[in-house]
């Protein structure tokens, strides 16, 4: 059979393909809405749902909810007389599968461990986007757009908030299910699976590229001066910018609010900055120590 | 015609009846709001809501569907667990025997496994619209809050669930996953300063999650009691918080400039 097809239909990759379906769906539908609100904002009517009324529980609401338990319940019951889950070979300590894949709605992090050590990418990142979600509310303290679709009026917060959903999530995702083969290679969906494949990538760590080992003292002093020099530079910097810009916001924004703020954005943001490093120069660390490499 | 109005006022006048709806319903305001605090699940809702919690497009429905599956998931789950032993012994067997022995046993578990599936895909989008709409905002960071740990408890009690068929895809999907458990700063054996606290293969957080230095029998136990009592116990406790306090911060959001 075509590769393919093969691997967008097996069965638990038919979740996957589900998923892209349904969250494209909904983000075609969430935009359009928040562009027609934004319309409506700017010629100054008032946005959907704006006026209005109340209507009862019983019946409007509970038939809708009837309704919809059906729709899913068939879903459900359609997909599961079509789709047989799978049962591999009994468990084999043995027998290392090769590549060996977590569950699918994990497998953004386990693409974050070709750029990050497994401490970074499994305990630390995991944590702060659990920490920086439940943050959301209390940093993001732009009053408008409370209770209906729109862009305009907050625009950082929804292009942040997307990068991070659709770019560093759910798209990790689909790389982690579809394109990646034995020994965590790429591999076009098209592609055979090659077990024999190996690829020689020449790393290095960032110092390497000026001439200096990076397990030197040198090497040492150069990865922490990066490192502490982009946590700091990146929390400096919007301060410098929003000070001259936006000087009322900054004083209503509060300095705790702001230091969190921008960790958990640059944190956000050292994902493709590590990306890039590996992909484009093949720098594997950068900071190199005793204890840990970044 | 007469012959059925007549039998309908026969039922609805019986004993048994009337014992278990306690009242007449004649369609007038106080039998609409009756009908829903005078029902223990109708009254997690108020009596009356927004327009826009019953035309789809503001909320598209995503959290009540999401509950709609963890309660398929609940039921299948329950069913299951009939034909279901814990042990390294018995647990694949259990499984092709669902395949090949028990009645309508390859439906109970497509429907537990893809309804976990869909479980994990609409918490994903519910959390994407709240999240579009602003929801999030005053006064309801709270419940936002509450939602993330909904979340991640959902994504844990998936990922339990995928050691129990005991088969190579668990297993290995939870050694890579509990392998991290290894890594974690201080508290694993592989992980930075972990040495300064004396940690090691059999005393670490790997170890706490599988009791055990590898994925054996322990390991199936603790994922099994994880994923059928304690996940959904607190799961089911962080959902009625959460019911509660949408309805607590005035239900669902609506456009406030
Ligand atoms: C097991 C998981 C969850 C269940 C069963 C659930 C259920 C619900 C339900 C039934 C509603 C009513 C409105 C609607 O259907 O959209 C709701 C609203 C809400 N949910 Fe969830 N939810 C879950 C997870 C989450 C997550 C992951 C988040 C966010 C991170 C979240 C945040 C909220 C907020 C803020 C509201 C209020 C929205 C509004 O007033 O418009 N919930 N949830």
């Amino acid at each position: 059979m075509n590769p393919f097809i093969e691997i967008i239909t097996q069965p638990d990759n038919i979740a996957i393909v589900i998923m892209i379906i349904m969250v494209t769906f909904f983000t075609l539908w969430a935009f359009q809405q928040a562009f027609d609100n934004d319309k409506l904002i700017a010629a100054g009517k008032p946005v959907d749902g704006e006026n209005e009324g109340l209507v009862d529980t019983f019946k409007p609401l509970v038939r809708i909810e009837l309704i919809i338990a059906l729709v899913v319940m068939v879903f459900l019951t359609f997909w599961s007389i079509v789709v047989d889950a799978p049962l591999e070979e009994i468990a084999n300590p043995t027998l290392t599968p090769n590549p060996a894949k977590a569950p699918w709605y994990f497998l953004g992090l386990q693409e974050l461990l070709v750029y990050f050590d497994p401490w970074l990418a499994g305990v630390v990142l995991p944590t702060l986007i659990i920490v920086g979600l439940i943050a959301i509310p209390y940093i993001d303290i732009n009053p408008r757009g409370n209770g209906y679709y729109s862009f305009e009026e907050r625009k950082f917060a929804i292009v942040t908030f997307s990068f991070g959903f659709f770019i560093l999530w759910l798209l990790l995702i689909v790389i982690g299910v579809f394109f990646r083969g034995p020994g965590w290679l790429w591999y076009w969906p098209w592609q055979e699976w090659d077990h024999s494949r190996v690829v020689f990538e020449p790393t290095r760590d960032l110092s390497n590229v000026i001439g200096i080992d990076s397990r030197s003292l040198p090497g040492f002093i150069i990865g922490a001066i990066v490192v502490n020099g982009y946590l700091v530079a990146g929390m400096v910097a919007p301060y410098r910018y929003l000070k001259k810009k936006m000087p009322d916001f900054l004083k209503q924004f509060g300095m705790i609010r702001y230091l969190v703020t921008t960790f958990l954005f640059i944190t956000m943001m050292s994902i493709p900055v590590k990306m890039v490093l590996w992909l484009v120069f093949h720098i594997k660390y950068i900071w190199i120590t005793p204890w840990f490499n970044v | 015609m007469n012959n059925q109005t007549d039998i309908k006022e026969r039922i609805r006048k019986n004993l048994i009846w009337k014992s278990i709806f306690r009242r007449d319903y004649r369609n007038t305001v106080r039998d609409r709001a009756q009908a829903v605090f005078g029902n223990i699940f109708l009254h997690l809702h108020p009596v009356q809501v927004r327009e826009g919690a019953v035309r789809l497009r503001f909320t598209w429905g995503m959290g009540g569907i999401t509950f709609f599956a963890f309660i398929i998931l609940v039921i299948t789950g329950v069913v299951l667990m009939f034909y279901y032993h814990p042990s390294i012994e018995q647990a694949y067997s259990d499984i092709k025997d669902l395949e090949f022995q028990v009645p309508f046993g390859v439906i109970l578990r497509n429907l537990h496994r893809w309804g976990a599936h869909f479980m994990v895909i609409v918490v994903m989008i519910h959390m994407f619209r709240v999240f579009m709409t602003g929801s999030y905002k005053a006064p309801r960071q709270f419940n936002w809050g509450i939602g993330v740990i909904l979340l991640v408890l959902t994504f844990l009690l998936s990922f339990t669930g995928y050691l129990t068929p005991w088969d190579q895809l668990g297993f290995w999907a939870i050694t890579v996953g509990t392998n991290m458990g290894a890594a974690t700063p201080l508290l694993g054996y592989q992980g930075p300063f972990s040495e300064f606290l004396h940690i090691t293969p059999f005393n670490d957080v790997r170890f706490a999650l599988l009791g055990g230095s590898r994925v054996a029998g322990n390991a199936l136990l603790r994922a099994y009691i994880w994923h059928c009592v304690a996940i959904p116990l607190v799961s089911v406790i962080l959902m009625f918080v959460h019911f509660w306090r949408v309805r607590k911060d005035g239900g669902i959001s609506k456009p406030q400039k």
